[in-house]
């Protein structure tokens, strides 16, 4: 369990996120959705170790959380970080070199699922296939956590498809658990077992989104422009 | 309810109801309509959810729902199978039925219409087919 408590962040004078508390559970997926600017990058990077909060604590089966852990929770940046010269499949010999849970069987199983051309540089890919080997690349490792920042974005729906039954098919939900961003909410609503809803910094709804659906009547999309809207009266 | 489909592609789900319950619906259905016989073996939970592309956690839950309506049985070690009872599938169409026919007769009474028209109208309907 993944545990956050009063946690801010500033750059400089400007507030990132505000006194947040969450907990994340195994075997679960879960979404964080808002605005942009909302806070949604920090907040996934606060949650991989990446950045250190500057209020508040986070802690990892209840063990503080540092930058060592980064081998309990693989991280899918929303940027290309990545070597372009790089082939895919050099591209998981890198992660190899760097990961110690890192399975090049997998993560080739994964390629081989999303049907990405292993044996291309990354920059003589589209976009899609880019953000497939991505997600292969992290699948690949082997951790309790993956945080994947918009791994949807900018992808056409028949990409976001694969993605969608890529994570279903290589994640194992009673020992894992992916923390994910995205603004794809129709399309990723029916994989995900509960929804964060960020604003300026701060979570202004939390739920599971069976709940959601049972209670209100709503789907992901309305419930969060409903939230959203009541936040501002 | 869930749209028509069954072949490889992602499912699309109704904003108003649990997905669970659309997936419940569904599989009711496919009994109902023999696509699913007493006795077949069904998909196992992680097979199924990556056919319907929903969360695991959703799918056991649908599993669970079929098993209390004794729809379905699980034989330890061999996965899950539609029940060889067909009472209990008699006793889930004669429900469906009730159920559906409900439903309609909220719609109808939403619109103002009298159920004498409508019956009226259903026999004409079932003459000309």
């Amino acid at each position: 369990m993944i545990q956050l408590q009063h946690v801010a962040y500033n750059y400089q004078r400007q507030e990132v996120l505000k006194d947040i508390s969450l907990s994340f559970p195994i075997g679960q997926i879960i979404g964080i959705a808002g605005e942009n600017g909302s806070g949604k990058s920090t907040l996934l990077k606060i949650i991989a170790g990446i950045q250190r909060p500057k209020k508040g604590t986070i802690s990892l089966h209840k063990e503080s959380l540092s930058r060592r852990h980064a081998d309990i929770i693989a991280y899918l940046p929303d940027m290309d970080l990545f070597y372009s010269f790089y082939t895919t499949k050099e591209l998981f010999a890198f992660y190899a070199s760097q990961f110690s849970d890192f399975s090049i069987h997998k993560a080739l199983e994964v390629a081989n699922f999303l049907e990405v051309d292993v044996n291309v540089k990354l920059k003589k890919l589209s976009k899609g296939n880019r953000g497939r080997a991505k997600m292969a690349a992290t699948l690949g490792r082997n951790t309790a956590y993956y945080v994947m920042d918009e791994p949807f974005s900018g992808l056409d729906p028949i990409v976001r498809e694969s993605l969608l039954k890529g994570l279903i098919r290589y994640t194992n939900m009673e020992e894992q658990s992916i923390i994910l961003s995205t603004h794809e909410l129709h399309e990723v609503e029916p994989i995900l077992d509960q929804l964060i809803v960020l604003k300026q910094g701060e979570v202004i709804a939390q739920d599971d989104l069976e709940t959601i659906r049972f209670e209100t009547n709503q789907d992901a999309v309305s419930w969060m422009k409903y939230v959203t809207k009541e936040k501002v009266k | 309810m869930v749209g028509e489909g069954g072949y490889e592609m992602t499912q699309d789900f109704t904003r108003d109801k649990p997905i669970y319950s659309q997936l419940v619906d569904l599989i009711c259905g496919d009994i109902l309509k023999g696509k699913l016989q007493p006795g077949d073996k069904m998909h196992s939970v992680r097979e199924y959810s990556l056919e319907v592309g929903v969360n695991v956690n959703t799918v056991q839950r649908v599993y669970k729902e079929l098993e209390l309506m004794d729809l379905t049985e699980t034989k330890r070690g061999q996965g899950t199978f539609i029940t060889t009872d067909e009472g209990r599938i008699q006793h889930l169409r004669e429900n469906m039925k009730v159920e559906l026919v409900n439903q309609f007769l909220q719609s109808i009474a939403a619109f103002g219409f009298s159920k004498e028209e409508i019956i009226q109208t259903l026999q004409r309907k079932g003459e000309s087919k």
